[in-house]
């Protein structure tokens, strides 16, 4: 029976929201915002112009390029400034002067750095989730309980293994919700980045849909397109969370 | 046994205060169902001290919630100087370990939590007053977090203590305890008890614990939990805890529980 | 030479605050993070306390926020300017929804996290429904909710740069973007992102502050 309500309830939410749109676009006769079917059609015409794959394409590509290079810096710079007294009392303050510059402020030195290209957006998103995942990752080290420090020590472990068997498990859920975040911000950034500096992808999609003839059925296609797949984007991390290796972070009750 | 003459004296004397019929506890988990409790009746009489003794997740905890108010019973009737129970009430007032404190407000704050119907004056001279009942005088305005757990679950009890309820439901409260601390609490809830004479029901899975503190210990079984048997401990208090009664008692209910009292 | 130097940088401030641009901007874009910001924050968290409390409305919703959730809160702009123009509704729209479904989903979990013995607890001393909710659920929630403000804020802040840029004439997005179209003026860019930098730090740290109010903060003390 509870299980049934989980399905029929958001299916009921989902249908009055779809319902709502639809009327208010036909009793107003408005000629711009698009309804739901106007919307479909809009994917449809998308798909037939080859432009829903390859946007895609282009936006995931640079997405993944960007965070992934943020990730693999982003991580083991934070643990280092974590565990190191030094370097994290000579970098830290330059990092929160660094941190609350919206990365879309960077556009236009992106710009003149990297031209209008790939580049740029890939260094936008880098930016927008490098600080996040550094701040969480040291953060997380920092959280360590000294104690099970101690007691790796104890056992007689090499800094190697101490930092395999129980920095790297202690810290690993942390850090993973820290990634998420980021990846949450990546997305955001990314829409606006295309907006701006490049010519394909769904950010453009969206601004190009509306400055070249107020297509706003495409307009509202690729914010339906932008969300499935941050969606997508979103439960991929969120399966990391669930591993056994990791749960024991998350207190479910 | 030789004790149940008085235990019979007792009953004619002072008046039923918490009547258990027939209890039943039910919980349906993942599409099965578990019986936590059986069975269960008992009375408790006005100022009496019971506690309810049995091992760990028998159940015992689940029947002190359902006495609270806090669960509704699958079958069967609590009733409370005749009235049916029906959901929590600030007349009872239940004891969480220590856990139930409000981390976000100050020793004070906690303790005048339940007086809001006070005006302004009398709550502060109550809290005054119970905060010097369990010795707390200095932390007034200490939040939980920089109090010991003995400090936390004393202030628990005052808390409950100071909007006068008649009956008192204590879940294990001294369990997170140091067993020196665990010690002196069961001496200032006997002290708190005997002034104030509230009715109190103590869940505890410790058998010393239940002879040293109660009039009565009811005896659990565990899950499905029912009532094995009711012990009455006829030593008057101060109890010596090396004089032959009291250790005959406590062998007694080792016995029941099939234990031998050996390490 | 295209990137400046820091002396260029700090003569484009005074230049800047000369123009009177300086305050007016920084007042343009604060204004219209506190006014979506605020909003969102209003009708967000008594909404998501609601739907953490009564597991069916959450049930119904759930499916609805998570699909508008990754909806980057820019692509909203084309729509925005659609529904109130080119000004400072538009900012203020993108703002409120950037702000809303975190601070949504931030107050329905902070209300399963709630530890049941607090609620048992209050109920026990015989609150009513509206006492419960402001002396027991609210503050019990608190630290949850304010570490979800703050990462909320950080987000409006980014939010509002790229709003800036794109959908209005005024404020430290547009100065960048302004600088750099007309005439490639990169020491008043870097100057904005100085700026930037700095009014998002103050931001920051305000709220920080707010964490560490001793009512507010015995979330984060784990003794």
């Amino acid at each position: 029976m509870k299980d049934r309500e989980a399905v029929i309830l958001p299916l009921l939410a989902a249908g009055v929201l779809l319902t709502g749109w639809h009327f208010s676009v036909v009793w107003t006769h408005t000629q711009i915002f698009p309804s739901p079917v106007d919307v479909v059609r809009g994917l449809a015409e998308l798909m037939h112009k080859g432009l829903l794959g390859s946007y895609t394409r282009d936006s995931l590509y640079r997405v993944s390029a960007g965070y992934s290079l943020a990730v693999i810096l982003g991580v083991p710079i934070g643990i280092i400034l974590g565990w190191y007294e030094l370097p994290a009392i000579t970098v830290n303050p330059l990092i929160q002067m660094m941190r609350p510059i919206s990365p879309l402020a960077w556009m236009p030195l992106s710009v003149i750095w990297f031209g209008v290209s790939d580049l740029a957006p890939i260094f936008l998103i880098f930016l927008g989730a490098f600080f996040p995942i550094v701040v969480s990752t040291m953060n997380s080290v920092r959280n360590v309980p000294p104690m099970y420090v101690q007691a790796g020590r104890n056992f007689g472990l090499s800094p190697a293994a101490l930092f395999r068997r129980v920095i790297f498990p202690a810290i690993l859920p942390r850090v993973l919700s820290g990634l998420r975040i980021a990846l949450g911000i990546a997305w955001i950034v990314l829409v606006a980045a295309e907006m701006i500096a490049v010519d394909s992808g769904l950010g453009y999609l969206i601004i190009d849909s509306r400055n070249a003839g107020k297509r706003y059925d495409l307009v509202v296609a690729g914010m339906f397109l932008i969300g499935i797949i941050g969606l997508c984007l979103d439960l991929l991390v969120r399966r990391t969370e669930k591993l056994r290796s990791v749960r024991w972070g998350f207190r479910t009750e | 046994m030789t004790t149940k003459s008085v235990a019979v004296v007792a009953e004619l004397a002072t008046e039923v205060k918490v009547s258990v019929r027939n209890l039943d506890m039910i919980f349906q988990t993942d599409g099965k169902s578990v019986s936590v409790l059986e069975r269960i009746s008992l009375d408790i009489r006005e100022g009496e001290f019971v506690c309810l003794l049995g091992p760990s997740g028998c159940g015992k905890s689940t029947l002190l919630n359902i006495l609270a108010g806090f669960l509704r019973p699958t079958s069967g009737e609590v009733t409370i100087q005749g009235e049916p129970v029906r959901g929590p009430d600030p007349r009872r007032i239940f004891v969480f370990q220590e856990r139930g404190v409000f981390p976000w407000l100050t020793v004070e704050g906690n303790i005048g939590f339940g007086l809001f119907k006070l005006p302004k004056e009398e709550r502060a001279a109550r809290v005054a007053y119970y905060i010097k009942m369990v010795g707390l005088e200095g932390f007034e305005q200490a939040y939980p977090s920089e109090l010991s757990g003995g400090m936390k679950q004393r202030l628990e009890v005052a808390r409950a203590l100071a909007v006068n309820p008649d009956v008192l439901f204590l879940d294990e409260p001294f369990g997170a305890l140091d067993s020196i601390t665990r010690l002196l609490m069961r001496g200032e809830l006997l002290r708190i008890w005997e002034t104030e004479r509230k009715t109190i029901l103590f869940v505890t899975h410790d058998i010393e614990e239940s002879v040293q503190l109660a009039d009565r210990v009811v005896v659990m079984s565990a899950r499905p939990a029912t009532i094995r048997r009711v012990v009455d401990i006829d030593i008057p208090h101060p109890r010596d805890l090396s004089s032959r009664r009291y250790i005959e008692l406590r062998d007694g209910i080792f016995e029941e529980i099939g234990l031998a009292h050996k390490v | 030479m295209l990137i400046p130097g820091p002396w260029a940088v700090a003569k484009g401030i005074v230049e800047l605050a000369q123009r009177g641009l300086l305050l007016k901007y920084v007042v343009a874009s604060l204004f219209r993070v506190t006014w979506g910001y605020l909003l969102a924050v209003i009708t967000s968290i008594p909404l998501g306390l609601l739907l953490g409390w009564h597991m069916r409305g959450e049930k119904a919703l759930n499916p609805l926020i998570q699909v508008f959730r990754p909806i980057s809160p820019l692509a909203w702009i084309p729509i925005s300017i659609l529904w109130f123009g080119v000004g400072d509704m538009a900012a203020v729209f993108l703002i409120y929804l950037a702000s809303f479904l975190p601070l949504l989903v931030t107050a329905m979990n902070a209300v399963h996290h709630l530890d049941r013995i607090h609620v048992n607890a209050g109920m026990n001393f015989g609150l009513s429904q509206r006492q419960l909710v402001l002396r027991v659920i609210y503050p019990a929630v608190m630290p949850q909710l304010l570490v979800g403000l703050r990462i909320a804020l950080g987000v409006a802040w980014l939010v509002v740069v790229a709003a800036e840029m794109i959908a209005v004439n005024s404020g430290l997005g547009f100065l960048i973007m302004d600088s750099r179209n007309a005439g490639n003026r990169y020491d008043l860019v870097i100057a904005g992102m100085v700026l930037i930098g700095a009014t998002g730090l103050v931001l920051d740290s305000g709220m920080r502050r707010l964490e560490n109010l001793k009512s507010l903060r015995w979330g984060y003390v784990r003794a």
